[in-house]
């Protein structure tokens, strides 16, 4: 295990995947508002114009939709574009071209023609980013059969993922949250790819809880509480929203009987929505205690990290939602829930790291 | 792959050009007559009254070139050579369809005429045309690819998104904005102000050519000038063709009598028809016989006949098979 101790972040992962898979595949281009900027999209595009020249690092006009489409016209042609966006929220003006074309040219044209893009979306969180810079759309994107929906969570994950994805020959939306490019861990050099699926990564008998992108990493500091009030949380990283394997979430939820769902999206027809109708329409009688969906309230994300405050959801909630649907009564693990509160509060409400001193 | 033109036509220029506009007015006039039938059951928008652009600007290309051609597709479909049984078959929604019944008639495409697609939201095949030629450039190809946006697609974003692009990157792709006047009912004066279409193209650093929609020779005259300019590296350009359409937005019959165009504009370009104007021309000089005239439709209507009889004889594709193919 000669790479066992290479820690890097999620941002230096998906950079090196790109380079990785750009020196195997000469098709791959990237294309994006600020690839090539001083900014590097968050350090994840760093290098890769004097690595492989502006014909494969194209720094895109400010033209979301037309260069969405000049993107897939090209794959269609066999080429292979990997897009950035530095916000989802920028996104949006290309939706006619990614759901319309890149969603249904495999399937209009009755399998002749596929769309093997790549369009890397950054969910904004923190810094006051505000209504329009920080909306988590996987929803949106997984509602259209067609395309892909690709969340990362681990650095080693993210990179076989990113490779993954440019392998796949698909339009793949891979939504990467601001704070998961902070997450470091181990990650081999070289080309690998990790299954586009979604994985367990922890094992417990009491509780599913079903956690994307961010949120996981809250999952998991609840369970660890969980387990001292005696809750065996089984934690499931739903890493691909689309095409939806039930499979395992069922083998799951069969076992322990109780589902939580945690993602960074709206509550209301958010990601867990769509699980839980799932869950309880497949087997309703697996299910012993009602569901709970953790997700965002019912209104835009507010600026002012006062108001933001209590806009995202935490460790605390997913303990809360876990405990609820396992009706376990509150006050027997208050005290356990008073240490995760103080553990969670001492971070940071707005930025991913104390070291992260803005400006986005 | 169908013939487009019969070998003993292709003489010269004037006639395939003159035998491409025909074959694709028998066929719209075809499904038009049948469409009451009511076995065509998916929106049809025809190309009558503007064969010109589509036959002026395809002959001009190689059947690797590229189009992607918009909700009224079937004449850019035919004059570029895409199989016509498997047009009619689609519009019938049978499995020998080009889409296997999945597109229907605003979706044709056809992958060894280099017909990439045919898209019918306004404006959206404008950024796949200009990423097609992205491929080109990027693979050293000489081919070329070239698109048809409406009068209307020039006010959508993705219109000059592209251009500025493909100005940028100096891609070869050709613009070929063919103006019929109309979005469905609303007329172009409603739409926009008084100035050149043209203008658009000089606003993004490109060169634009207008010339009558009407007129076949002039525009495969200009159309043949911007191709050899892409294919030589040269960039892209713009041609603006003004023509009229001659039936409905969407379906087989005339509507001159709902009030948003009068029966006397129509009349108007109708004394111009692009088929009429050449075969008269033709004849004048000699260069098509009432015999010659005769024999080429006894030709195109067996052809078409036929690829109807084929189109209605064709399975159906299984209602199961409606889920398959959504993933590569």
């Amino acid at each position: 295990m000669p790479n066992a101790e290479r820690i890097i972040s999620v941002a230096e992962a998906l950079c090196e995947a790109t380079k990785v898979a750009m020196e195997r595949d000469s098709k791959i281009y990237v294309i994006g508002e600020g690839v090539t900027d001083p900014k590097a999209i968050f350090e994840t595009t760093r290098g890769l114009l004097d690595a492989f020249g502006p014909k494969r690092v194209i720094e895109m006009p400010v033209a979301e939709n037309g260069l969405t489409g000049i993107a897939i016209g090209s794959a269609m042609m066999g080429r292979k574009p990997l897009m950035v966006h530095q916000r989802v929220d920028f996104a949006m003006l290309s939706l006619e071209q990614l759901f319309n074309n890149a969603a249904k040219a495999y399937y209009a044209s009755n399998g002749k023609h596929s769309v093997p893009l790549v369009v890397r979306m950054i969910i904004g969180r923190g810094w006051g980013q505000g209504p329009a810079h920080s909306q988590s759309l996987e929803s949106l994107f997984a509602s259209i059969p067609g395309l892909k929906v690709v969340m990362p969570t681990t650095a080693y994950e993210a990179k076989g993922q990113l490779i993954a994805a440019l392998e796949d020959g698909n339009p793949i939306m891979f939504l990467e949250h601001r704070w998961v490019h902070y997450v470091t861990g181990h990650v081999p050099t070289g080309y690998y790819t990790v299954p586009l699926t979604s994985r367990r990564v922890r094992d417990g008998n009491d509780v599913t809880i079903v956690a994307t992108s961010y949120m996981l990493f809250e999952a998991m500091m609840a369970a660890d509480f969980l387990a001292e009030a005696n809750i065996s949380a089984e934690i499931i990283d739903l890493a691909v929203l689309r095409p939806l394997d039930m499979t395992p979430i069922m083998d799951s939820v069969r076992k322990t009987g109780r589902l939580v769902t945690a993602d960074t999206g709206f509550r209301t027809l958010g990601m867990g929505a769509e699980l839980v109708a799932e869950v309880a329409c497949r087997d309703m009688s697996c299910l012993l205690a009602p569901p709970v969906r953790v997700g965002l309230p019912d209104h835009p994300t507010p600026s002012s990290r006062s108001l933001a405050i209590g806009y995202y959801r935490t460790a605390i909630d997913v303990f809360d939602a876990a405990v609820t649907t396992c009706g376990v009564a509150p006050q027997t693990v208050a005290t356990i829930r008073e240490r995760l509160a103080t553990k969670r509060n001492a971070l940071p409400s707005d930025v991913p790291t104390p070291a992260f001193k803005g400006p986005f | 792959m169908s013939e487009t033109m019969a070998p003993s036509f292709l003489v010269n220029d004037q006639l395939a050009l003159f035998r491409s506009m025909l074959r694709i007015r028998l066929v719209e006039e075809a499904i038009a007559t049948r469409y009451a039938e009511q076995e065509m059951r998916c929106p049809v928008h025809l190309s009558i009254g503007q064969e010109a652009v589509a036959t002026g600007v395809c002959l001009a290309l190689r059947p690797q070139d590229q189009i992607v051609s918009t909700h009224r597709s079937h004449a850019h479909y035919l004059a570029k050579g895409g199989d016509l049984n498997a047009m009619l078959a689609e519009i019938y929604g049978k499995e020998t369809g080009c889409c296997g019944g999945r597109g229907g008639s605003m979706h044709l495409f056809d992958a060894a005429a280099g017909i990439l697609a045919s898209l019918p939201i306004v404006g959206s095949a404008i950024g796949i045309a200009t990423g097609a030629a992205l491929a080109f450039q990027q693979e050293g190809s000489d081919c070329v690819a070239v698109t048809f946006p409406g009068d209307a697609s020039v006010e959508e974003g993705i219109f000059h998104e592209s251009l500025n692009f493909a100005a940028l990157m100096s891609l070869p792709v050709v613009y070929v904005i063919e103006n019929n006047l109309y979005a469905c009912f609303t007329g172009l004066e409603q739409r926009q102000p008084h100035r050149p279409l043209g203008d658009l193209a000089l606003a993004h650093g490109l060169t634009a050519v207008t010339a009558d929609g009407n007129d076949v020779e002039a525009i495969h005259a200009a159309a043949k000038d911007a191709i050899a300019k892409a294919r030589d590296g040269g960039g892209p350009s713009v041609l603006v063709f003004n023509t009229y359409r001659w039936r409905e937005h969407c379906g087989p019959n005339y509507d001159n009598n709902v009030g948003y165009r009068s029966e006397e504009e129509f009349q108007q370009w109708k004394a111009r028809c692009p088929v009429e104007s050449l075969q008269k021309k033709l004849m004048a000089e000699g260069q098509l016989s009432d015999q010659d005239l005769a024999a080429m439709t006894a030709e195109i209507e067996a052809e078409v006949t036929a690829a109807f009889q084929a189109a209605k004889a064709a399975p159906f594709p299984l209602a199961a098979s409606a889920e398959e193919r959504v993933y590569a």
